[in-house]
């Protein structure tokens, strides 16, 4: 499992990416692109919605099933990754230049882990 | 607690990653992942276990008496070594399973039948039975092996004879040996491709296995799990026991018309099964011309009127667009109907089409998709 020293995680497995304090991309980790196997499509939400921290906005699907992705940013959808729309097998190729969308105006997240912090609980998690 | 197949330890030491399905423990998919796994067998070949499948044995001077009245199908003028597929159905016509017959000779029958249903199968067919007939369960002690994809003959000729090999679809030879083991040869799958089912003791299993693996080394021979099984039999369009047909879902609705003999005399179900032309809704193909991934057992709906349901979905692999079975009111049946099938809040768009999707032998999409799945 491939973890970058200078992104965010969360429980759920997103990565975070932070521009400035107000402004950050957003995607799938390693681990979890792992997990799912190969991804068939993704689902983004539009431009201009806004998120909450912790709840879904936005879902992965392989051939077999369909997982959410949750949003660990309060804020607005600045930008969405098109490219991922045509192409949702570049999350498995390389999650961590695969982001989802680019959350502007950000007023609050849920619970964020550094590399290591990550690393130790997918570790834990794996092992029960 | 899942049991395993005799196969167990030999999924685990190809990486597969093991899941619970009818009670055993399979691999949902080995390390290439569903996709590969998919396009192996349309392009080369495929390994698949499929030991959970049960095996009953009908014998007895009134087997074929009981066939006919427990299964739709007619298997009077049935030659030894021949397989002929049916629906069993219940009394009010609902599907109880679909099945395979093989007559091994005369008075002797091999069904091979789903693995979630086997016990429930086993019970209406002791139940139902007449006159000079034994059914047997004999799943435990039998491992079943399918070769699949164009290559599949060449692999399976380097270990067995000729004249052990059936030259026919839907034909078996009994008692003949692969890679020197007892085995039971059926040209028959559930991939839409060329293929073999082997039947063995279970103890042999692993060794057919590995010696299958070796031969097949040559042809790009991989192991496959669970998922491909369903995609390669989605984009063939081969229905499925639990989807596209159960208890309150008839043979004829599901398009197995063909293996129901309303003419051959009475048998379990036939009261209530309709001809074609009284059918109120049926089996379809939808492609997804929108955005999206339709999935089974969602609502499928014309100018906000809900017409049926889907029974399968998934992106097909080699097709390269999401497709969908449905069950729709037959007067929204004709080829090009649009549909929406509102899938997590969103409308998705489709369009019935014919099946199947897939047919053996349709050439791949673009020279970039051929380049990535190693295909000449």
């Amino acid at each position: 499992m491939q973890v970058l020293e200078d992104l965010f995680y969360t429980k759920s497995h997103e990565w975070i990416k932070f521009e400035d304090e107000k402004t950050a991309l957003v995607g799938l980790t390693d681990y979890a692109q792992k997990e799912l196997g190969e991804l068939v499509f993704v689902n983004l939400p539009e431009e201009g919605e806004e998120t909450k921290a912790g709840a879904s906005f936005a879902d992965v699907e392989s051939v077999k099933a369909v997982s959410d992705v949750y949003c660990p940013l309060t804020g607005v959808v600045g930008t969405i990754n098109e490219e991922l729309l045509d192409a949702p097998e570049l999350i498995n190729e390389s999650p961590y230049a695969a982001w989802f969308v680019k959350i502007e105006d950000i007023t609050d997240k849920v619970e964020l882990l550094s590399a290591e912090e990550y690393e130790e609980y997918v570790q834990k998690e794996t092992e029960e | 607690m899942e049991l395993h197949t005799p196969l167990y330890e030999t999924h685990l030491k190809y990486h597969g990653k093991m899941v619970p399905f009818a009670g055993y423990l399979l691999p949902i998919q080995y390390e290439q992942g569903v996709i590969k796994e998919h396009m192996a067998v349309r392009t080369r070949a495929g390994l698949f276990d499929v030991s959970h499948m049960g095996e009953i044995l009908c014998k007895g001077e009134d087997a074929l008496a009981n066939l006919q009245y427990l299964l739709t199908n007619d298997f009077t003028n049935m030659a030894e070594g021949q397989a002929r597929y049916s629906p069993m159905c219940n009394e009010r016509g609902g599907t109880v399973d679909d099945l395979i017959v093989y007559k091994q000779k005369e008075n002797q029958y091999l069904i091979v039948v789903n693995a979630a249903n086997k016990d429930k199968d086993f019970k209406w067919m002791r139940k139902h039975a007449f006159g000079k007939a034994e059914f047997t369960d004999i799943s435990e002690m039998t491992a079943q092996i399918a070769l699949q994809g164009p290559k599949a003959k060449e692999i399976l000729q380097k270990l067995a004879a000729a004249d052990s090999i059936p030259g026919k679809y839907y034909h078996a030879r009994f008692d003949v040996k692969a890679a020197g083991i007892p085995c039971m040869i059926s040209q028959t799958g559930y991939t839409g491709e060329d293929g073999y089912e082997i039947y063995m003791d279970g103890k042999d299993a692993p060794a057919m296995w590995e010696a299958l693996m070796e031969a097949g080394k040559e042809e790009g021979l991989i192991p496959c799990g669970l998922g491909a099984r369903d995609t390669l039999r989605l984009e063939a369009a081969m229905p499925l026991y639990g989807h596209e047909m159960d208890d309150t879902v008839n043979p004829v609705e599901t398009g197995l018309g063909f293996a129901v003999k309303l003419q051959k005399e009475d048998f379990i179900g036939k009261a209530y099964l309709p001809g074609k032309e009284l059918l109120t809704r049926k089996r379809v193909g939808l492609k997804v011309t929108g955005r999206g991934i339709i999935r089974e057992q969602e609502e499928v709906f014309v100018n906000h009127q809900k017409i049926g349901f889907t029974t399968s979905g998934t992106h097909c692999p080699y097709l390269g667009y999401p497709a969908a079975m449905a069950i729709l009111d037959t007067a929204y049946t004709e080829i090009g109907t649009k549909v929406t099938v509102p899938v997590r809040g969103r409308q998705v768009e489709a369009e019935v089409v014919g099946l199947p999707f897939y047919k053996k032998g349709l050439s791949i999409r673009s020279g970039n998709e051929k380049e990535k799945y190693g295909i000449k």
